[in-house]
């Protein structure tokens, strides 16, 4: 099969526009991920499915990953002038201090496909997408009219993490009911507090019923 | 009450029972035949709900052979049940279909709460999706650990049971909850809310245990 460079390469020539990226992966298995703009994603998969060596005809698995907002602290060296007391005249002097500079890289949701070939016998070929951010802009293009077996496992990203599949046939939550209103597979996720029962609670649910037992020991008093 | 000891007042002295019936003179009450009548053969739901049906399942098996203690008809629908066993998982999105079953249930009704996951939550008890077990929503007459547990654990319950139901009163403080007009026939069914069921336990059922260390 080709490599993850061949079939970027692949891919940018057959669709024009076409943003990718390569995702490492540093474990032994190295199977690299491409990196794929929403945009171009739909055209990207349907070429990974058609082309003659690749046909990758088989959706093993759609998942998702939440990443949060990562915020970095870097120290830098900023030269500025400073006023000073230099033998009795104050004077402008450059300075040069050390400050500590804070970026924040916006979270993001990311969907993951792992492809196959059953006709070509290899694979697999990992695809990926990831949204605008966490809170309003999480629609990704469907692939469900590419690979049929997308539909239910959309169907559960859009269920547990949130994104929006555009251009799916039927998407409601699969798992959780209706008018749930979370997404319990992002980190940010606060289950609901019912730690009034815990017979053999440590470490975190420890925490959790003992911060129970103190808010409802409390609601009692008042 | 325990479950050893008699709950109704006997009505014939038991050593004199026992000479008549050597004398060939069968004595009873209404009560005994009641009972040993219900016990005799408690038909359970058909329903299983995770792997501890399957164990259910080879309970009802020849092996194992359910069909010795009357109880081999698993019925389709609940109205003709007695029994319901929670073989399973139940999950926050199950919970309502189960509460309903068993209000759909005829009386005199039991059920047993079979394996980790429907006595607590098992191994899922701290998911966002899974029931800290089925009792905070119904009553349980026989609760079973394990995971799964093995037949004979579910065969231990039901002589467990059937000895409940032959320790039964039929009049009285300690008579049964269908025989009591001011029972509850009905269990609530909860409702899906936005983040959990509402509400998260029938207070008339279910109260925090308290953890003695």
């Amino acid at each position: 099969m080709k490599t993850v460079e061949e079939i970027k390469t692949a891919i940018e020539t057959a669709v024009s526009g076409a943003q990718l990226e390569i995702v490492p992966n540093g474990s032994p298995s190295a199977e690299h991920s491409l990196l794929v703009d929403a945009a171009h994603a739909f055209a990207a998969a349907k070429f990974l499915r058609d082309d003659a060596e690749l046909k990758l005809d088989f959706l093993s698995n759609v998942t998702g990953v939440d990443w949060l907002d990562k915020e970095t602290t870097e120290k830098v060296k900023v030269t500025r002038p400073v006023e000073k007391e230099v033998n009795g005249v104050k004077t402008m002097v450059d300075e040069t201090v050390e400050e500590t500079k804070k970026t924040v890289t916006p979270g993001y949701l990311e969907a993951v496909y792992h492809l196959y070939s059953m006709a070509k016998k290899h694979g697999p070929v990992i695809l990926r997408m990831r949204t605008g951010n966490r809170s309003d802009k999480v629609e990704l293009p469907s692939l469900t009219p590419i690979w049929r077996a997308a539909e239910f496992q959309e169907r559960e990203v859009f269920d547990l993490f949130g994104i929006i599949f555009t251009g799916h046939p039927d998407l409601r939550r699969i798992l959780m009911w209706d008018g749930f209103k979370d997404y319990p597979m992002r980190r940010d996720y606060v289950d609901p507090d019912d730690y009034e029962y815990e017979p053999t609670a440590h470490d975190d649910v420890l925490k959790r019923a003992q911060a129970h037992l103190a808010a409802t020991t409390t609601e009692a008093a008042q | 009450m325990g479950l050893g000891e008699r709950s109704f007042d006997v009505a014939v002295d038991p050593e004199l029972k026992i000479e008549l019936g050597k004398q060939g003179i069968f004595v009873t009450t209404i009560q005994e035949l009641y009972n040993w009548g219900r016990k005799s053969s408690v038909w359970p739901m058909q329903f299983g709900l995770a792997c501890c049906a399957i164990e259910m399942i080879a309970t009802t098996m020849a092996r194992y052979d359910l069909a010795r203690f009357g109880a081999e008809v698993f019925r389709p629908s609940p109205r003709q049940a007695d029994l319901m066993i929670v073989s399973g998982t139940v999950t926050k999105k199950m919970a309502p279909q189960v509460v309903r079953l068993y209000n759909q249930m005829a009386e005199p009704r039991y059920v047993i709460a079979m394996g980790a996951c429907a006595i607590s939550g098992g191994p899922f008890k701290q998911g966002y999706n899974v029931l800290k077990g089925i009792d905070r929503y119904i009553p349980v007459d026989v609760h079973i650990p394990g995971c799964p547990p093995r037949p004979e654990a579910l065969l231990q319950a039901f002589m467990t049971l059937q000895k409940k139901i032959d320790e039964q009163s039929l009049t009285g403080e300690n008579r049964p909850r269908y025989l009591n007009v001011d029972a509850p026939g009905e269990f609530p069914v909860p409702e899906q809310g936005e983040h959990d069921l509402v509400p998260a336990s029938n207070p008339n059922v279910w109260t925090v245990p308290v953890v003695i260390r």
